[in-house]
């Protein structure tokens, strides 16, 4: 941006002094940066440093970092299978994310004309109640005796006894709502910015609109994809309200244990140590995933 | 074209606008019934997740269950602070990323990425173990305000960054041409233009600040938000006020957006006269 500076015209106005403009970024980012900083980047450093405690410790006695690499060792073996199961119900629900986010947001693009501000302004108002009153608004709409459960049982896709609540069904339907408009608003930016003549140049040479979507618009909205499914699989994964207000102790998620450790059994090494490993394997596959889909502009 | 191929592709482009309608109305029902259950008289059942009878009687005493509002202005608070903060902070970072040349782009825009891309979850962990490690301020009100500040930073870059990509130019180099100085072409031209971006950047703040749980209750110790009170009142059955004050953060942040877009489209069509 900084070149439109240096290749407009020159106008009246002197320029400033070049050294004073150089400066200005700097002190305009810093306090910004140091925010950041301190309270960002140097936790993780921390988080870190907790996570190799020697797990004797207690809060009020203090820890010694005796880089007790035991800790990620124990992490995982005790939760092998609530790691699993979260990236499992991240995955999923980013998935189906990704059919809702992508009817939503290409109808918005496409076919809401002068409708397009209203509807994006209805995408983000959920946004806008509490998460927690939202999730525990689905507690009643999935409870046992609740409309969805009757109609199901009517249609005897459910047997009598059988419930949605403390399900897999009810985390994964729960994570899948709260993180849509996650989805929704990357997928519309990239669908927005298609040229239509694009689209129209397909089908004058024939494709049909399901071949021109595949072979045009698919490929097009890709950025949108990989950045709104980032954004719906990273906070999904770390997610325990959903897992705790509609699911049972046997849908626990890593979210649980890890605010469990801290809070309730106060053993910060193991909490530190699971948190590390929960964000490891996050940053891992993100990057294969980025690698694969093969786009670096993300920001 | 056929008539039949015609009446398939109408099939298609309406079918597609009801399907994405649809994932609208899929949006909407939680928020329907958090609506519906602040009216809800739930004094004769102890059950808090059915609609029982119909009542005034959460809107006239919304403060009746013990601690709510004290832990709703305690939210609000830090939302206001939060906001005037992020604001501010994110404000000058997303000039700087758009206008000014510095060493290290990358890294910067790199550090404004990662905050919405961790689990909060890892977050709010390392934040409470620096803490910990350096208790800088005792847990509780600033350190709450010291979190909501933090992720909210990345959301106001990303925010004004666009407006402020978005804007034409030729604009502030017409200012200029007619002799404004740089800090009258920045007031009169480039500060206004960039206003509504800062002020949804605040009010994303604000929602953000007041809807968290996650981090902030790691980072809480002894005070109370919002959230964390429905979070501990979710155990025994919340309350009805709780959907009330739903209700209200939900019609309040419309009217502000739905004003703020009428308000742009007046505008917009004075210019346009």
């Amino acid at each position: 941006m900084a070149a439109v500076e240096t290749s407009a015209p020159p106008g009246p106005t002197t320029p400033a002094q070049p050294g004073r403009r150089k400066l200005t970024g700097y002190w305009l980012l810093l306090p910004g940066a140091l925010w950041l900083g301190v309270f960002f980047v140097i936790p993780f450093y921390s988080l870190l440093a907790t996570s190799l405690y020697d797990p004797k410790g207690s809060v009020l006695g203090g820890y010694d970092v005796t880089f007790h690499l035991a800790n990620f060792v124990d992490a995982i073996r005790d939760n092998a299978d609530v790691l699993v199961r979260s990236l499992w119900y991240a995955g999923l629900a980013t998935l189906f994310c990704l059919l809702l986010g992508y009817v939503l947001a290409y109808a918005i693009a496409f076919k809401a004309g002068r409708w397009r501000n209203l509807l994006l302004v209805l995408v983000i108002a959920p946004f806008f109640t509490s998460f927690l009153v939202r999730t525990l608004s689905w507690k009643l709409i999935l409870a046992d005796d609740g409309f969805v459960v009757n109609t199901l049982q009517t249609l005897h896709l459910m047997g009598d006894n059988d419930r949605l609540l403390a399900t897999p069904v009810a985390v994964i339907a729960g994570l899948t709502y709260n993180f849509l408009p996650f989805m929704v608003l990357p997928l519309y930016a990239s669908l927005e910015k298609i040229d239509h003549r694009l689209i129209e140049a397909a089908g004058d040479l024939y494709a049909s609109p399901v071949r021109a979507w595949f072979k045009v618009t698919w490929p097009l909205s890709l950025p949108g994809v990989v950045a709104g499914t980032l954004l719906t699989f990273i906070p999904a994964a770390g997610d325990y309200i959903n897992a705790s207000l509609l699911g049972s102790p046997n849908q626990r998620m890593v979210g649980n244990v890890i605010q469990n450790l801290f809070s309730a059994t106060g053993d910060y090494a193991a909490a530190g140590a699971l948190s590390v490993i929960l964000l490891t394997i996050i940053i891992g596959l993100v990057l294969i995933y980025v690698r694969t889909a093969g786009t670096e502009d993300l920001v | 074209m056929t008539g039949l191929g015609r009446l398939r592709l109408w099939v298609g482009d309406h079918l597609i606008m009801l399907l994405g309608l649809l994932v609208l109305v899929y949006m909407f029902v939680p928020i329907a019934v958090v609506v519906m259950m602040s009216f809800n008289d739930n004094s004769k059942s102890r059950n808090v997740y059915k609609f029982q009878s119909f009542t005034w009687d959460n809107w006239t005493n919304p403060c009746k269950p013990s601690g709510m509002c004290h832990d709703v202005v305690v939210s609000i608070e830090i939302g206001l602070l939060a906001t005037v903060a992020a604001t501010i902070l994110g404000t000058l970072a997303a000039f700087a990323m758009v206008r000014h040349q510095f060493v290290g782009r990358s890294v910067a825009n790199l550090v404004v990425f990662l905050p919405m891309a961790t689990p909060e979850i890892v977050m709010g962990s390392s934040l409470l173990s620096l803490f910990v490690v350096a208790p800088i301020v005792p847990l509780g009100f600033w350190t709450i305000f010291i979190a909501h500040v933090m992720f909210c930073i990345s959301f106001v870059i990303v925010t004004v960054k666009a407006r402020l990509s978005g804007l034409d130019q030729n604009l502030e180099q017409a200012a200029m041409d007619l002799y404004a100085t740089e800090s009258q072409t920045f007031w009169r031209v480039t500060f206004p233009l960039v206003l509504p971006g800062i002020l949804a950047a605040a009010l994303l703040s604000f929602s953000l600040s007041f809807d968290d749980f996650i981090i902030t209750n790691l980072n809480a110790g002894q005070t109370v938000t919002f959230p964390m009170f429905v979070w501990g009142s979710a155990q025994r059955g919340v309350p009805m006020q709780v959907n009330v004050v739903g209700t209200v953060m939900f019609l309040v942040s419309i009217a502000i957006v739905l004003g703020g877009e009428l308000n742009s489209r007046r505008r917009a069509r004075a210019l346009a006269s």
